[in-house]
């Protein structure tokens, strides 16, 4: 033989070395070369934005009102309606009343809810969504003491009384209001402590009453949501007030706070305020505390990602086949004689697909949201507010949600990429047994039915 | 060993009950076609799979350039390899499905478009791969083997679909990278594909290797040292020859098989005896035949003698033992 003389042949050829950035590009050059795929993964995108788009909620909270809500000390949506009696109160003083009654009248029977509320409250001023503490009886949960809409310390329990009356007290220092109660005005006990940053130096100190309406249930859609309810009036009885720290000879005034003075047609169905003797009686309807979302009250920002789940489908459809294109036709052995390290290619594959699902999810996210949000408004909707940070946090883990969901399919889609056995092998011990008829080879041999890979597919097409 | 040496050393590999490989070994040598041939089953596409670690051998070892290719780094450049050309996605262009591959090793495109002219692609590389003959799916699998411009490359059954004229080009390449030093494993199950084209033949049957030759000692082989005679007086021809040793057949009107005796002996052994003739010619076996003449008994199926139904080929279960 010549071998000896032959000269073996040498590549001129240079290539970049070996790393894991070369499988991940050429898992991108797969991807980005499969039209259906990527006009699949901008339908993602479109469908994620797209459904905010065609949100034509309109706003109809209870009495047609409340399509925007005042704003809390912390920056978050609240409700702040209520009647309040009061007069100014200097940077040290304090307020002390007497309840004897707490009842409520919702469209001519008792309306009292379990957090109906009446009692004494010091508020930085009347705007509604000012910083406040209050000291209050309510419907159902006995004596509390709330601040700043969120905060809320547990009291005297119990229903109140002509014979079971509560005592109340508010006393301020600087920016810390202490609450106060007591069943027999002498023996006094600490509910709790509030820090109020911020307080004007003259507040407004008094009496408030509110009850919130009935909510009834809101109709969901797709694309938008109403609900509606019906008013209830709350009446708390007062005497023994004394006000400390405030003007001398002040007299009350009363106002409706944010909608809390609006009432039912006719006398003694309306808010306000009268006193008799000794005693004060407030009444006011709404309510004092942070909005719920769904309770009609308002839209929160994640209505407008209901497209994320058509989104996601497509997501899910095109990371799948983005997998299994690999088992049709044995390409899988194409890539595994290109890049034989296995963990490589399938951690590249779902890289790209992770960051190509994240990225559509990003955009679907970042569209909804930004143009969603102002065509709401401009519908009339009033979108809960939410700091800038939760809007990060909500388009983030939107696309987060794509990037998982896409790496999951890809794991799902994923099989053995050994071979496995074909049933080829189970025939060829058929072929021993002379007794084998030619028509059934398969089928003589008795062997369990083999899971079905392209391998035992792509034998069988050969055999037949 | 050499960078281009292909290396097979006792292979074996079980498929459930079926010994798919049983001892292969063999060599691929730089600078040689060697043509890798033997019946439907007889464990080429497994071979070939175990060369690339595509499937894992029980015993024994197959090596590129003296290391596994699951240990090469940028393997593409080490072993340019066709095992399935229909493993495409049938919605990428056959230059995207070049580029991809280029790109897994570090490749730029210029490279892809260097082996779409080589493989002679050019009009087809912009369209979908799912619209391609087999023909030219079996260009783009060449094309990418010869991607990373590799001193070995292994092809499983490329003549496959091709037309004539394919089969001519893709004869003539691979001559040519044999020529170029690179060592060129080429399976078929034809014979005839590789009779013209092939340096050097690994014949294999039930996952053994049957004959590890060169094409002309296989049909030097197969041949015996027969000769053919054309003689108007073929009974005095058969007893002159039969006093010189040699045993003659009547196979014709005025036709003999002489056997024992070399051609330049049977004229000079006629022209002593002065009997007349008008040819005599050392007979050749094709390599068709002394191929099938190796392969009998590996045969795995083999469709049944009388056509009894033709529109049934039966496998004969039991071809082999029926053969012995």
């Amino acid at each position: 033989m010549s071998t000896a003389s032959i000269t073996e042949y040498r590549s001129g050829l240079q290539g970049a070395p070996d790393r894991f950035s070369s499988v991940l590009r050429a898992e991108w050059t797969k991807f980005r070369t499969v039209r259906g795929w990527v006009i699949g993964i901008l339908i993602a995108a479109l469908v994620t934005a797209g459904i905010a788009l065609l949100d034509h909620s309109e706003c109809g909270g209870p009495n047609g009102a409340a399509c925007t809500s005042p704003v809390g000390p912390a920056g978050e949506a609240v409700t702040d309606s209520f009647y309040f009696v009061h007069q100014p109160l200097a940077v040290n003083g304090s307020i002390t009343a007497r309840m004897t009654a707490l009842t409520a009248m919702a469209a001519g029977q008792s309306g009292l809810a379990p957090w109906t509320k009446a009692g004494i409250i010091i508020k930085a001023s009347t705007r509604p969504g000012s910083a406040y503490a209050a000291m209050m009886l309510t419907g159902s949960h006995g004596v509390r003491m709330q601040y700043d809409y969120t905060a809320d310390i547990a009291g005297m329990p119990g229903r109140v009384s002509a014979a079971s009356p509560r005592w109340l007290r508010l006393t301020r220092s600087g920016d810390t209001v202490t609450g106060y109660d007591s069943a027999d005005g002498t023996a006094w006990t600490v509910v709790g402590t509030a820090h109020l940053t911020g307080l004007p130096a003259t507040v407004q100190a008094g009496m408030f009453a509110t009850s919130p309406g009935t909510t009834v249930p809101g109709s969901r859609s797709l694309t938008g949501s109403s609900s509606g309810g019906a008013l209830s009036l709350a009446t708390g009885v007062f005497d023994h007030v004394s006000l400390r720290g405030g003007q001398a000879a002040g007299a009350w005034t009363g106002s409706g706070i944010g909608g809390g003075g609006a009432g039912f047609a006719g006398p003694g169905t309306s808010a306000g305020y009268h006193q008799a003797g000794g005693s004060l009686t407030v009444t006011g309807t709404g309510d004092i505390a942070p909005v719920v979302a769904g309770n009609g009250d308002g839209t929160p920002v994640e209505q407008l990602l209901t497209g994320v789940f058509g989104g996601l489908i497509a997501v899910i459809v095109v990371a799948a086949m983005f997998m299994t294109a690999e088992y049709r036709g044995g390409l899988i052995r194409v890539t595994l004689a290109a890049s034989p390290r296995r963990g490589r290619v399938l951690a590249a594959k779902a890289v790209v697909i992770g960051s190509v699902s994240f990225l559509a999810g990003l955009a679907g996210a970042v569209v909804a949201l930004a143009a969603g949000e102002p065509l709401l408004r401009s519908n009339g909707n009033y979108i809960l507010p939410v700091s800038t940070l939760t809007d990060v946090r909500v388009m983030a883990g939107t696309a987060a949600l794509g990037a998982v969901t896409a790496i999951l399919a890809v794991a799902l889609g994923a099989r053995p990429l050994s071979p496995l056995p074909s049933p080829w092998s189970s025939c060829r011990t058929c072929s021993g047994r002379r007794s084998c008829p030619p028509g059934l080879r398969t089928g003589c041999c008795g062997s369990l039915p083999r899971p079905p890979s392209p391998f035992s597919r792509r034998r069988r097409s050969i055999r037949r | 060993m050499s960078e281009a040496t292909i290396e097979v050393s006792r292979v074996r590999k079980r498929f459930g009950p079926t010994l798919a490989l049983d001892g292969m070994t063999f060599t691929v040598r730089p600078g040689e076609l060697t043509g890798f041939v033997g019946p439907n089953g007889a464990g080429k596409s497994t071979t070939m799979r175990v060369i690339l670690g595509l499937d894992a051998a029980e015993a024994g070892s197959a090596v590129v350039g003296g290391r596994p290719y699951a240990s090469l780094r940028r393997p593409l450049s080490h072993l340019g390899s066709l095992l399935d050309a229909a493993a495409l996605q049938p919605g990428r262009t056959g230059r995207n499905h070049l580029l991809w591959l280029a790109h897994s090793q570090g490749l730029t495109a210029s490279r892809v478009d260097a082996v779409i002219e080589q493989a002679g692609l050019e009009q087809a590389a912009r369209r979908k791969a799912g619209g391609y003959s087999l023909g030219m799916r079996q260009r783009l699998g060449i094309a990418a083997a010869m991607l990373g411009d590799p001193p070995a490359l292994m092809l499983d059954e490329p003549f496959n679909g091709m037309d004539p004229e394919g089969i001519v080009w893709m004869r003539g390449f691979l001559r040519s990278l044999a020529a170029e030093g690179r060592a060129v494993l080429v399976s078929s199950h034809l014979m005839s594909e590789l009779q013209d084209t092939a340096d050097h033949l690994v014949v294999v049957g039930r996952g053994k290797v049957i004959a590890d030759t060169t094409v002309a000692d296989l049909i030097a082989a197969a041949s015996g040292d027969q000769v053919i005679l054309r003689t108007s007086a073929p009974g005095e021809a058969a007893a002159v020859l039969a006093r010189a040793g040699a045993t003659a057949a009547v196979t014709g009107s005025d036709e003999l098989t002489v056997t024992g005796l070399g051609a330049e002996k049977v004229t000079a052994v006629l022209g002593q005896a002065a009997v007349p003739f008008s040819e005599v010619s050392a007979r050749r076996a094709s390599l068709e035949a002394a191929y099938l003449e190796l392969t009998r008994d590996a045969v795995e199926f083999r469709a049944a003698a009388p056509p009894g139904d033709p529109g049934k080929v039966a496998a004969r279960a039991d071809a082999g033992e029926a053969a012995r």
